[in-house]
């Protein structure tokens, strides 16, 4: 329990941070209500208590992420460099993409979107069984696709390769599969990339790779360390529109 | 308390969500690496409040923000406060400015609340030394997001075409890219990615749908998706501008500096 108590300090100042972090939102929401639309606030108590446990909750996350989610991608990176196994880290970051993925709630509803779209355009057949297997089937390509990205994203960590060669590359690719692909899943396949990177993840991924550029000699944690989110979120995109052209 | 009784569940499912990548940090850890934790108990306690934090954070949000986001986007779309005579001839753009007003104002709002932009600004500015503020960065990606959320409806409303918008936008930040200072360059690509999750989503994908409803000759299955992808390529664009100008203000700084000495 000592732990836990020792966090507690920390929780209190964060809880500060927080509110101001919140204060947008609620300016926002409260000038919209009352001065553009000029209704009162349906279940004002509701709206207090809700913005009381999103202020905690977000205090509560900070807090673990600095005391957790960043010393263990760090922890990871730093293992694995004085490990020198390139094939434990390249599997480690194909699991880590695929499994942070393949369970994304966001995911999963976009996928489902997909699957109605799909059936609406006459592209699968229109009954559930056929939705729910498209939907699954969009999911484990984009989880694949993102296990891949992080792969080449830590590949080219260890290479030096500037990100800006693969991330140009990358929108070449998707503006030619944009010319190729039906017109219903473009919009689905360009929201794609935005829905795989979650919380949990996001934090872990970008202390792996600052933690890796650091460990590696002759590698810059700024230059080298950043872009393995934005190839996460670029290969979904990709791997939906050709998924498209195929089904 | 309604509130306290879905915390549970939330609880749980987020255990379910989060319980992938749990298992394949311990499997590379245990059977990998085969180190022990430096501080196990620490990192223990700070996964519950990881797990603990984004369950009060989304059922918050479910009753406080969600309802009310929802709500208004459908209003601020309806016939009232548009005008009723735009669905009769015609959807004049010019209608919606408020539309635009409200996606701008609530793209910014949430993703300065976004914890996943939280995290990657605090590792930018501990990386750089300082020299990337956080609140500098966050700052600058909610501009991209509240541009690109307002030009997203602003496409709907008129039924323009998603991937011309997106193109350009790409042929910006290419530009932008070969004119930015190398240091900057992956962290604007990654904070794309980061600013859409868990409090815009939601909010955002709402807007869109319930825009795409309420216009005439707009189907929310097609005009519907595409605001998310506005926001994850305008913070590039932001970002990138935002160290293009530093750097310039930077350098002008220096030279007149040197002038005056």
């Amino acid at each position: 329990m000592n732990e836990y108590t020792r966090l507690l300090a920390p929780m209190l100042q964060r809880t500060a941070t927080s509110l101001r972090d919140l204060a947008p939102i609620i300016i926002v929401i409260a000038f919209f209500q009352i001065v553009v639309l000029q209704q009162p606030f349906p279940n004002l108590e509701n709206v207090v208590i809700g913005l009381a446990f999103v202020v905690i909750g977000l205090a509560l996350f900070i807090v673990g992420l600095e005391s957790a989610l960043f010393p263990i991608g760090e922890l990871l990176a730093e293992g694995f460099a004085k490990k020198g196994s390139l094939t434990a880290l390249l599997a480690f970051a194909f699991c880590l993409g695929f499994g942070a993925t393949v369970a994304e709630p966001a995911l999963i509803a976009i996928a489902a979107e997909a699957a109605d779209v799909a059936s609406e355009a006459g592209a699968i057949a229109n009954s559930d069984q056929a939705r729910s297997s498209y939907a699954l089937e969009v999911r484990l390509v984009v989880a694949v696709s993102v296990g891949a990205a992080i792969v080449l994203g830590v590949f080219r960590i260890l290479k030096g390769w500037p990100i800006h060669r693969l991330i140009i590359g990358g929108y070449l690719l998707v503006v030619a599969l944009t010319f190729f692909a039906p017109d219903d899943i473009i919009g689905v396949a360009y929201d794609s990339g935005g829905v795989t990177t979650s919380t949990v993840t996001v934090p872990l991924v970008a202390a792996l790779g600052v933690g890796l550029a650091t460990s590696i000699r002759g590698r810059n944690p700024m230059i080298d360390g950043f872009g393995l989110i934005a190839l996460a979120s670029l290969t979904p995109i990709i791997c939906v529109l050709a998924y498209g052209m195929v089904t | 308390m309604e509130s306290l009784s879905s915390l549970w569940p939330t609880i749980l499912s987020t255990i379910v969500d989060v319980a992938p990548i749990v298992g394949v940090l311990v499997l590379f850890q245990v059977a990998v690496l085969r180190r022990k934790l430096p501080n196990p108990g620490r990192m223990i306690a700070g996964f519950v409040f990881v797990l603990l934090g984004l369950a009060f954070f989304l059922v918050g949000l479910e009753q406080a923000l969600f309802p009310i986001g929802e709500t208004m986007a459908r209003q601020l779309t309806g016939a009232e406060t548009v005008g009723p005579q735009s669905a009769a001839d015609g959807v004049d753009w010019r209608d919606y400015w408020l539309v635009y007003t409200f996606a701008a104002a609530i793209g910014f709002a949430t993703t300065i609340a976004e914890p996943s932009l939280i995290a990657v600004a605090i590792k930018a500015e501990d990386v750089s030394g300082g020299t990337v503020r956080a609140w500098g960065l966050r700052l600058a990606v909610a501009v991209g997001v509240a541009l690109g959320v307002a030009l997203g409806c602003f496409r709907i409303v008129t039924g323009t075409p998603l991937p011309w918008y997106i193109m350009a936008a790409y042929v910006i930040v290419i530009v932008q890219t070969f004119r930015s200072s190398k240091t900057i360059v992956p962290l604007a690509y990654d904070s794309g990615g980061v600013t859409t999750s868990t409090v815009t989503v939601p909010v955002v994908a709402a807007l869109g749908l319930g825009l795409a409803a309420s216009i005439p000759g707009r189907s929310p299955l097609i005009d519907g998706f595409g605001l998310i992808a506005f926001a994850s390529v305008f913070p590039i664009m932001t970002v990138l501008g935002y160290a293009i100008i530093a750097s310039w203000l930077n350098q002008r700084r220096k030279t007149i500096e040197s002038k005056d000495g």
